[in-house]
């Protein structure tokens, strides 16, 4: 059996090396050419992928509670119309505001990393807080769904009173759950950027998960307002 | 020899007892903790497949001390019906999360597969360590159900609704025990889900230089396979088991429907859909036939390349082929509901993809033949266990294309023809690519080998054992005897109950020879002679480039480099009969001089 050496991909200094052919994971430290080589940063760094990976298990899970609820809408004649809470459009405003402040501090944090680095400027304000804003909408979110589910408690319809509501508490408490993880998230964001040992990519993967549950909501809305 | 260079260490090695061999994030460590998991479950799976046995063969034999499991299920030491299926449901449970799945997957794959990536740990190491504990926890939660009321659920390990979803009035187990299962199961869940998220990440992410996606061994590429399986399969499957606990606790009626009399009494639920938990299992199931089966697979073909010192035909296919067989699994989710009144339409639909699967299994059983085809083999116990594989994976697979049709599936698909399909096909196939990883990769794993005679003498064993237990399954099928039976009283079954006591003789001697290898495994553990080397077998992936055991970080203070596809071996004008993927040795092709 003959064989073909193929050398490993050389490190450009502007470009990171693809990858597709492996760029060594988190480490900061490349062999290149018997040299150690100082690359700048990673592409993509693990919570990065991760994150993806991460949301396309959540999707996975929404998309078989979306399929149980229309097998079952199907299945039988107990399916109710139910009014959704007025509170849940209020807060989905909320929640869409929290992903336009995330955004704004996103941007800020990483103009005020970058005033960091570079040491001929001077660092912006800390922007630390429009994350706290952030944290505020989505503790209000929660709070809003909390109404929401103690409303209709109130008004005599629990879980097991009609599919209809059991698809509804399962539906709004499965996203909440998920929601409250966002918001550790961003406590932990918080946490790390006072103690400026916040990465790019930490941030970037918070931000994205919190938009994805923002995208989520919206869709559990619109089928939960479609369907039930 | 080997090109390396110095790098930083992701994290420090613990110092403490408890955060070095309890609550580690070493890849390693929770490799070995998933191992002992795995051995744990399938001593319990085992004994209750031996109970069940010998309760088959000899229904009214009183075996000593098994009023202490269940005074109620198993009085005078007697199964009583619903016992049985009680321990048939545990047995199934068991055997296929906490041992199928945990072993070839969460165990190998956590040990090897960043040595095999050249990374110095998964990228979320402590989600790793959550991974494991959460399984942990998910199979105490399991076991607990025998001690909890009137013990485990009797309803299979697929738990069918409505039968699952009606609380205690449906029988014994039936209440807390399917409450206890389905948590179990949920919990179970979010361990993958954790450990896919890892797997998958390290083997995009955590490559080291030169590591191409297609110069990772095969082994890698099966688990990563597998990763995106667990993924997406186990994401749906813990839903299911929410809503099924739903159905218990709250009184949701997902599941249920309306009018249903059970025992004299009407449940007080309404228009559930019983086939929606179907669905909801199906998707998961038939994936996770693939996800217990896809890691045997390339750890048998990580073995055999290693013993026959040559790749195999075709690196890429085999590897496009177990992607086919992972996207395709969930399109014959459906196979297994030919039976449940689908329209026959659907079931066509669902029969296709299931003939169109057989196509890439076809295709990586040929290379592994073609490839085994002419080769010298090293005939040790690792390599027999993966031919054992080939074989057992073969006459399994064969009996899938009878039952892949709905018209002969209907005939068969409650009988013992399907049980010795799956047991062939999933069951035995994937244990033997258990014992395959183990003996070929225990040196790495402890520094030490394993006794090779007791390992020869465990294989054959095991390989005759497993076809004198299985194969009369298919027979038992075709002359119609019916699964989940816990006794044989018809009069077109009397005969077949000697059938019956050779199969319970058959699972006897083949469960000591599994003592043979626990006790290999532990003495070798402790007193078996040590490596000769840090490549014993003389393979050329990754982990056998660095020290026995592996330290902290995998590879020291130096990290490999890439220069090689993952299988040089019998290279022409070579040193030695083979290159390690680390080697910068240069050997070029005759075809390029040309």
């Amino acid at each position: 059996m003959a064989t073909t050496v193929h050398e490993p991909p050389k490190i450009e200094l502007d470009r990171l090396p693809s990858q597709g052919s492996g760029n060594g994971g988190s480490r900061n430290l490349f062999p290149a050419d018997g040299d150690l080589r100082r690359v700048k940063d990673h592409a993509p760094p693990p919570a990065s992928t991760g994150i993806w990976v991460g949301l396309a298990g959540i999707t996975m899970t929404f998309a078989a509670f979306t399929s149980a609820l229309i097998v079952r809408q199907g299945s039988a004649r107990d399916w109710q119309h139910i009014s959704l809470p007025s509170i849940l459009y209020l807060n989905t405003l909320v929640i869409i505001a929290s992903s336009v402040t995330l955004e704004v501090s996103r941007r800020r944090i990483a103009a005020f990393m970058g005033g960091l680095k570079d040491k001929t400027k001077t660092p912006g304000e800390n922007p630390a807080r429009w994350l706290y804003i952030t944290l505020a909408l989505g503790l209000l979110f929660v709070a809003g769904q909390t109404f929401a589910w103690m409303q209709l408690r109130s008004q005599g319809f629990k879980l097991a009173t009609n599919i209809s509501y059991s698809f509804f508490y399962v539906l709004t408490v499965a996203h909440a759950l998920h929601l409250l993880g966002g918001l550790g998230g961003l406590i932990r964001v918080i946490g790390k950027l006072n103690h400026a040992v916040l990465k790019r990519s930490t941030l970037d993967a918070t931000s994205r998960y919190w938009h994805f549950m923002g995208v989520l909501w919206v869709y559990l809305l619109v089928l939960l307002w479609m369907k039930l | 020899m080997h090109d390396m260079s110095t790098h930083a260490a992701t994290h420090g090695a613990p110092m403490s007892f408890i955060r070095k061999h309890v609550f580690s994030i070493d890849h390693k460590v929770i490799g070995k903790q998933y191992y002992a998991l795995a051995l744990l479950a399938a001593l319990v799976g085992m004994g209750l497949s031996w109970i069940m046995r010998i309760h088959l063969g000899w229904g009214s034999f009183a075996i000593p001390g098994l009023h202490l499991l269940s005074s109620t299920g198993a009085p005078g030491n007697v199964l009583t019906p619903e016992y049985y299926l009680q321990l048939m449901t545990m047995h199934g449970t068991i055997m296929v999360f906490f041992v199928l799945t945990t072993a070839p997957f969460a165990a190998f794959g956590n040990f090897f597969l960043p040595i095999q990536t050249g990374a110095e740990d998964m990228p979320f190491p402590h989600f790793n360590m959550m991974s494991f504990w959460v399984t942990f926890v998910g199979f105490l939660v399991l076991v607990a159900s025998f001690f909890v009321g009137d013990g485990p659920t009797l309803g299979g390990w697929t738990q069918y609704a409505p039968l699952s979803a009606i609380g205690a009035v449906g029988g014994p187990g039936e209440g807390w025990g399917v409450v206890l299962w389905a948590t179990s199961i949920a919990i179970f869940c979010i361990g993958q889900l954790l450990g896919s998220l890892n797997f998958i990440t390290t083997t995009l992410d955590m490559r080291c230089k030169g590591m191409s996606l297609m110069r990772l061994p095969l082994s890698a590429w099966a688990w990563f396979i597998t990763s995106v399986m667990g993924l997406t399969a186990f994401a749906v499957l813990m839903p299911a088991c929410i809503l099924l606990i739903l159905d218990h606790v709250a009184g949701t009626s997902f599941f249920v429907a309306s009018n249903l009399v059970i025992n004299d009494q009407v449940l007080p639920h309404s228009g559930g859909s019983t086939l929606l938990w179907q669905h909801l299992f199906w998707f998961f199931g038939h994936p996770e036939v693939y996800i217990a089966i896809v890691p045997g697979m390339g750890i048998v073909s990580h073995v055999l390349i290693t013993n026959m010192r040559k790749p195999m035909l075709s690196h890429r296919v085999l590897i496009y082929s177990m992607g086919a067989l992972a996207a395709l699994s969930y399109m014959v989710y459906g196979h297994h509901m030919f039976v449940s009144g689908m329209n026959p339409q659907s079931a066509l639909a669902f029969s296709f993809p299931t003939l169109v699967i057989t196509i890439p299994s076809t295709i990586v059983v040929l290379i592994w033949l073609g490839s085994l085809y002419g080769s010298k083999l090293r005939i040790n116990s690792a390599s027999l266990f993966a031919l054992g594989f080939i074989s057992m994976f073969i006459s399994g697979g064969v009996s899938g294309f009878f039952l892949a049709q709905p018209s002969i599936d209907i005939m068969l698909h409650a009988t013992y023809f399907v049980v010795g399909h799956f047991h062939l096909v999933m069951g035995v196939a994937a244990m033997f690519g258990i014992f395959a990883g183990t003996y070929f990769w225990f040196p790495k794993m402890t520094g030490r080998m394993m006794n090779e005679t007791l390992g020869r003498v465990h294989f054959w064993l095991s390989f005759v054992g497993a076809y004198c237990i299985f194969m009369p399954f298919h027979y038992l099928g075709i002359a119609g005897n019916v699964r989940r039976y816990q006794a044989f009283t018809d009069d077109y079954l009397i005969p077949l109950i000697p059938v019956h006591k050779f199969i319970t003789v058959a699972a006897l001697v083949t469960g000591f020879a599994q003592l043979i290898f626990l006790y290999n495994l532990i003495h070798s553990r402790f007193m078996g002679a040590h490596a000769p080397n840090d490549n014993p077998w003389e393979g050329t992936s990754l982990e056998w480039s660095t020290a026995t055991p592996p330290p902290h970080n995998n590879f020291g203070d130096k990290m490999p480099v890439v220069y090689h596809d993952p299988y040089q071996y019998n290279v022409e004008g070579a040193s030695t009969d083979y290159i390690m993927q680390t080697s910068p040795e240069k050997v070029h092709s005759p075809d390029e001089e040309k």
